[in-house]
């Protein structure tokens, strides 16, 4: 109801604005011998922009600090004794308030302040809502006035528009990128918290991972060591790569190079829906089917397999990597112009002397960087590792038995009970620090090679 | 030879000028016999191409073109843009086998052999007849790799040493050596436009070819490589038979003995390069080189 009637709002007033510019400016042009600077639609937008956005700023201002002025308010209502009483308690209160107000109902019996508190703070919302929404639109029909009285000949709306244009752009992108900084500074500042209680030393060049529950012997806080959950991570990753690189590489150059058409038009979207399939199905299609086929395969030839390893966990995603691998290089290969093919076909090449000695060297560049992203996604999976990898955090070289992997331990630190505080906890955010860091590496030298590749043939 | 020609297209193509049902087709030249005139002292004929027909799908883009190419000459191929110079020119190494959709109907030989003997190895075909593109093309590889690329695949060398010798002997005769001597192993991308066209001719060289097909060769250059150029196709003229696209009318007077101009898809006349712009037979041929048309 509420965001309906604010949306209304800033319909209204774009409408009418923009009208009301319109128009403006239409019976300006006729009015004056001077020739209009801009067309009379920038006129329209000048003013449509000078109306919403002052009245956006004042509903966006209500939205940042309205639940505090809320809060005080409801707080003025309480009688003293609660206000002072334990933060805990205190909160309980104020959430009951809220539920009353907003109708909810609460559990158990209600106290007469409570009850109090709650109409008036509906009342109270009630009110400021729709004092906001008159401000908002009087300060919006302001700035339409304010504008409209501008209007004439000699304004430059359109350069005006283009500058306002641009600066909100710039906005949406500072906001894209102030989420990463905070994400990052997040993680930073809970990891370093982290390695309060556990040296970095220990973190980064332990072998042994084994984080003991928060409630056991306080004070032994258990080992917490990177290197088990770093090497599972490799190896899962390195296997996937085995499986993904061969398969992706020589799919896309079939795709790119050999299949008619027809076939690639059905084949190629086969290859990408694979990149739809959620990872979880794979990470059960691997527990349930890969595992147990690779278990009975070890059987036949003597080689012990786990069903649950890195293997199975490898292979699994590998092949959830192989339509981006494929997919990128498809396009790498063919963004090589065709001058180089028919160059090499010219000289009486056949089609795979030009695939293995002009196409595939001059797109190699681009297709390593094409591989450095899909690691980096091996690295950041997580789901298919949790099922398929057997949770064994033990510095194994043998990958036909259990391992576990730096997503998988973030998700068993996780999980259940999290208290905060502990370094059962913040370790999470250790691992994430640390997979971030590699990824982010391997994603900048991935740019770096594309990038290259890119002024190849300029 | 036929290759899949549906019968009503053959027909169509060779019946007289009548009146025809597909107003698509109402400019279609049918039935028109190309005006050739004869060189004073007949050369051998290298290559021959009989009733010449190319479709891109449903798209007619050559009518019945038949010329004889001269050993040891220089054959120009003018005309206007998208009138089917190139696309023949494309056909005489099968370069047209690349393109999807593309067909061509009609009989090419060289020396007499059929070039489009089902039979035949392309790959062999193409190293015998070599090609020139309109943008130079060498590959992102050094200048040695370059020119190395052709005699390394048909494993014309048998030792590094005779590899060096075929490479710098390709690059001087592509009078571009002295100028890349001591940069044989920097990039071949990193030369100035002219000298990579030079290195794409030395490429093509490389590999002996019969005859060399140059698709406007010296679009992409400034008057002073496309006079290095010009000059260098003279001296080719000598060991190889050469046939050239050319947009530039001048170009054509210069390098060439005999002149095929081409209009809509049809060869209209073709004849010696010094009759051909003075005193043309076709009323079309006369309004292209001066400049009425195109």
């Amino acid at each position: 109801m509420n965001s309906l009637v604010v949306a209304a709002l800033l319909l209204v007033l774009l409408a009418v604005s923009y009208q009301v510019g319109l128009s403006r400016s239409r019976a300006v042009a006729t009015g004056s011998t001077l020739k209009m600077h801009s067309r009379p639609n920038y006129h329209g937008m000048m003013v449509a922009l000078w109306c919403l956005i002052p009245a956006a700023l004042i509903l966006l201002a209500w939205l940042f600090f309205g639940d505090n002025i809320e809060r005080s308010y409801t707080l003025s209502l309480l009688p003293p004794e609660v206000v002072n009483s334990d933060p805990n308690q205190l909160r309980d209160v104020l959430r009951r308030v809220e539920q009353i107000s907003t109708g909810y109902g609460v559990v158990g019996d209600s106290q007469p302040y409570e009850n109090a508190a709650g109409q008036a703070l509906q009342e109270f919302r009630l009110l400021t809502f729709w004092s906001i929404v008159a401000a908002a639109a009087a300060v919006g029909i302001i700035g339409l006035l304010a504008m409209r009285a501008r209007i004439a000949p000699r304004l430059r709306a359109r350069n005006e528009f283009e500058t306002i244009i641009k600066f909100l752009l710039a906005v949406c992108s500072g906001i894209a990128i102030l989420t990463t900084v905070g994400i990052v500074a997040s993680l930073l500042r809970e990891a370093l918290r982290f390695f309060t209680f556990i040296s970095p030393i220990d973190f980064f060049f332990g072998t042994v991972w084994s984080p003991r529950f928060a409630a056991t012997a306080s004070g032994d806080y258990g080992q917490y060591g990177l290197l088990p959950l770093l090497w599972g991570t490799l190896m899962v990753a390195s296997i996937a790569m085995m499986v993904a690189i061969p398969l992706g590489l020589m799919s896309a150059i079939y795709l790119a190079e050999y299949a008619p058409r027809k076939v690639r038009a059905v084949a190629k979207p086969m290859i990408e829906i694979l990149a739809g399939i959620p990872s979880v199905i794979y990470g059960f299609f691997a527990l349930v089917t890969l595992g147990p086929a690779l278990s009975a395969l070890g059987d036949m030839i003597g080689v012990p397999i786990r069903a649950t390893s890195a293997l199975t966990a490898g292979i699994a995603m590998g092949i959830m990597i192989i339509p981006f691998v494929s997919s990128l290089s498809d396009d790498i290969i063919t963004q090589v112009p065709r001058a180089m093919r028919d160059g090499s076909l010219g000289m009486g090449a056949t089609k795979s002397e030009t695939i293995k000695r002009v196409i595939l060297p001059a797109a190699l560049p681009g297709i390593v960087g094409a591989f450095l992203l899909a690691v980096s996604k091996a690295f950041g999976e997580t789901m298919i590792v949790v099922l398929a990898a057997g949770n064994a955090p033990i510095l194994r070289f043998n990958p036909f038995d259990a391992t576990s992997t730096v997503t998988v331990s973030i998700v068993n630190q996780l999980t259940g009970d999290t208290n905060f505080a502990s370094p059962q906890s913040l370790v999470a955010f250790a691992l994430g620090l640390t997979l971030f860091v590699m990824t982010l590496g391997l994603n900048v030298i991935a740019l770096y090679v594309v990038r290259k590749y890119r002024e190849q043939y300029e | 030879m036929m290759f899949n020609a549906p019968e009503s297209q053959k027909m169509n193509t060779n019946a007289a000028p009548v009146a025809i049902a597909d107003p698509k087709k109402v400019d279609l030249p049918t039935g028109f016999k190309t005006v050739r005139t004869p060189d004073p002292e007949p050369r051998p004929v290298r290559v021959h191409a009989d009733d010449v027909c190319v479709f891109y799908g449903s798209k007619q883009a050559l009518f019945d073109v038949s010329i004889d190419i001269p050993e040891k000459a220089v054959t120009a191929f003018i005309g206007p843009s998208g009138c089917g110079k190139s696309t023949f020119l494309r056909c005489l190494n099968r370069m047209n086998d690349t393109i999807e959709g593309a067909r061509v109907e009609g009989k090419i030989t060289l020396d007499g052999e059929d070039l489009y003997d089902p039979k035949l190895d392309v790959v062999e075909l193409r190293a015998r007849i070599g090609m020139v593109f309109q943008k130079p093309n060498p590959f992102p590889k050094t200048i040695f790799e370059n020119v190395a690329y052709g005699p390394r695949i048909h494993g014309l060398a048998r030792s590094k040493t005779d590899l060096e010798q075929i490479v710098v002997e390709s690059l001087k005769k592509a009078s571009l050596f002295n100028e890349v001597k001591d940069r044989l192993h920097e990039v071949g991308t990193g030369l100035s436009g002219g000298q990579q066209q030079r290195l794409c001719i030395a490429r093509a060289i490389a590999v002996s070819p019969e005859v060399i097909l140059m698709d406007e060769p010296c679009s992409a250059l400034d008057p002073i490589a496309t006079a290095k150029i010009e000059e260098l196709i003279d001296e080719l003229r000598a060991n190889y038979t050469i046939v050239i696209v050319t947009h530039s009318m001048q170009q054509a007077a210069r390098v060439s003995q005999r002149t095929a101009f081409f209009h809509l898809g049809i060869l209209v006349e073709e004849g010696p390069t010094e009759m051909m712009f003075t005193s043309p037979a076709e009323k079309r041929t006369q309004d292209y080189i001066t400049g009425r048309f195109g």
